[in-house]
């Protein structure tokens, strides 16, 4: 266990490298240069580039970027508030960010989970059916357009819920199942399918034979077997609540971070872009790298 | 001990004599009445055909497919025509009214269908290429070569794609201009950069799971006697690549492709939706939903044509894809 820990760790740092590499690059590539405006100075625009090191070998920018990230130090934004430490634009606006997104992922394992066990355990019935042909549908929903959904029907038309910002507790509901809906549905059937894999096998007969209670047999001897490919889909549907807090965050008008990885692209502000992608990936990777281990303690069979 | 006739134990089993005349012709050909045996396609088609959910799903998806295509030839507008009038509601002129620049919206949409599926099927067939070629090089020279390309496969998968595909989309669009301006792809020029570039970055990510299954189909029916046999009286392994494996792996390639299919059409209405798919004025669903969100309060039905739009083209390749691996899958025959 300690070895796979260690070993899935150092390929973890790797692929962080990989994607601040290939980020770094790629972000040279992008059309257009920083500091580029019509009526500037040339000599100024120099000043400026060389003040933020652009006028060095690209080789070497990359090795002074890579050695500052080691102190701590992510460059300053060219374009927020004309200046402003990356490091701090993204300190600033991440609690916000990762908050909705963690209640998101909590309400899509919590509500997923127990519906696709309880589709199973009724499995045929009419609630089995409803439940599928509406999971099928929602996953057919892309979420950006099931957050415009929401607004438009909870917001604009039944003026239920507030359209804008983050005040009270009600305006976290619409951004929050925005971004829930989609994981939920596709880890409800997930888990539908493998517990009724699971359902037929010989030791849940055995259980029920011996006189266990229904749900006793479904939530400790069927989900726990069940779970395991649920678990390798955490990973993906973590990336995808994050594409969704992209959406979320300009159609609710939310001060976080999601909303910063695509304007700094079209703004071409190098430093928030890197910054962005690293805490995007550190993020990913580090909830990959959980999940991965959560295998060793959630099946005892998988020897890691 | 009895003896061999006994009619007493003839009796007693309620057997008379006629019963043990042997059987007349049409007495066989009675018995005979056995299930004809099937072909594995025939037998995947029959259990499809069942399926009365795929069946309206194939008819809807076959309808918009026609519409897309034909909408557009048939109406008198183009989606780039502007007109004085402006957000004008649903009429006979414009079935689905107009929008802020007096562009009929039926047209516009009929277009973005035709985006969309043109990204889902493109990147299907890309996908395709890539993922079988590199799943077969990797299965059938095995050893080193197979560990390298499946390791590869999997750094490739611990990448957050999102990240990249963002970006690659915006880098690749300049230099794929400037290749389409090149007189000899005057057949590329067409569908515009910014489509290109997405078919280019979808299909980068979405190969790695079509080469694993491929892979996979390919060592497992390698190991049977047929591949030997056929190795056996000389057979070259691209010969037994080509026509013995991947023919019987066809039923996996198929459940892939079309798992690729939905995925990269979200894919590309979300990167349009933000402003960085396909290039204005061409319409994407994406582009579209973008437009109208400006002005939903008062137009909503600007954003519930592109959305529902959207979301039936997935609903249908998703509901098509469960039904065809439920079809294709072996274990499920009866």
């Amino acid at each position: 266990m300690l070895r796979y820990a260690l070993r899935r760790f150092v390929t973890s740092v790797v692929t962080l490298f990989l994607v601040i590499t290939i980020t770094f690059f790629l972000m040279q590539l992008v059309p257009g240069e920083p500091m580029l405006g019509e009526n500037i100075n040339p000599e100024i625009t120099e000043r400026l580039l060389e003040r933020y090191g652009y006028d060095k070998p690209l080789g070497e920018q990359f090795v002074n970027y890579v050695t500052g990230l080691f102190t701590g130090e992510m460059g300053y934004s060219l374009v927020v508030k004309s200046g402003e430490p990356v490091f701090e634009i993204i300190a600033e606006r991440i609690p916000i960010s990762v908050e909705l997104g963690l209640i998101a992922l909590a309400i899509a394992i919590c509500l997923g989970i127990p519906l696709g066990v309880l589709a199973a355990m009724k499995h045929n019935s009419l609630f089995d059916r409803c439940f599928i042909f509406s999971a099928s549908l929602f996953v057919s929903v892309p979420s950006f357009i099931m957050t415009i959904a929401l607004m438009l029907v909870f917001g604009v038309w039944l003026k239920l819920l507030p359209i804008a910002y983050l005040d009270s507790w009600q305006s976290y509901l619409m951004p929050v199942f925005g971004m829930a809906i989609y994981p939920m549905c596709s880890l409800a059937r997930l888990t539908r399918t493998t517990m009724l894999d699971v359902i037929g096998q010989d030791y849940i007969k055995t259980a029920r034979a011996k006189g266990l209670s229904t749900p006793k047999i479904m939530f400790k001897h069927a989900l726990r077997n069940a779970c395991i490919p649920v678990v390798t889909s955490l990973g993906p549907q973590i990336a995808g609540i994050l594409t969704g807090s992209f959406v979320v965050e300009k159609v609710f008008a939310i001060n976080g971070i999601g909303r910063f990885f695509v304007n700094s692209i079209t703004a071409r502000d190098y430093p928030l872009i890197m910054g962005t992608t690293i805490f995007y990936a550190l993020l990913l990777i580090g909830c990959n790298y959980l999940v991965d281990l959560a295998y060793g303690l959630i099946d005892p069979r998988i020897k890691l | 001990m009895t003896e061999k006739y006994d009619p007493k134990v003839y009796q007693a089993l309620g057997i008379t004599e006629q019963d043990l005349e042997p059987a007349t012709a049409e007495e066989k050909a009675s018995n005979d009445q056995m299930r004809p045996s099937l072909s594995y396609w025939k037998d995947a088609f029959r259990r499809f055909r069942r399926n009365k959910l795929a069946i309206v799903m194939s008819i809807l998806l076959l309808t918009i497919i026609l519409l897309a295509i034909f909408g557009p030839i048939l109406s008198p507008y183009t989606y780039k025509g502007q007109s004085a009038d402006v957000r004008q509601g649903p009429s006979l002129a414009h079935p689905l009214g107009t929008d802020k620049l007096g562009r009929d919206i039926f047209v516009r949409l009929m277009y973005g269908t035709r985006i969309s599926l043109l990204v889902g099927f493109v990147t299907m067939i890309l996908v395709c290429l890539i993922g079988i070629t590199y799943g077969a090089i990797a299965a059938y020279v095995g050893g080193l070569c197979d560990n390298l390309m499946m390791r590869f496969v999997d750094l490739m998968m611990t990448i957050p794609s999102m990240l990249i595909i963002i970006l690659l989309s915006v880098v690749l669009r300049d230099p794929l201009k400037a290749l389409i301006e090149n007189p000899s792809f005057t057949a590329l020029a067409s569908l515009g950069s910014g489509l290109i570039s997405i078919f280019i970055v979808l299909a980068l990510f979405n190969w790695l799971g079509m080469a694993r299954s491929v892979r996979g189909a390919l060592l497992m029916n390698r190991t049977q006697e047929y591949v030997l046999a056929s190795e056996a009286m000389g057979a070259k392994s691209k010969w037994v690549v080509v026509k013995h494996l991947l023919p019987n792996s066809i039923g996996v390639i198929i459940i892939s492709a079309t798992g690729v299919v939905p995925s990269a059409i979200m894919t590309e209405s979300f990167l349009s939706f933000v402003g960085l798919g396909v290039s204005a004025p061409v319409p994407s669903l994406g582009s579209m939903a973008n437009d109208a969100l400006n002005g939903i309060s008062s137009y909503p039905q600007n954003m519930i044509y592109p959305a529902v739009m959207i979301s039936l083209i997935i609903l249908c390749f998703n509901v098509l894809g469960d039904s065809l691996r439920d079809a294709l899958d072996p274990r499920m025959r009866k």
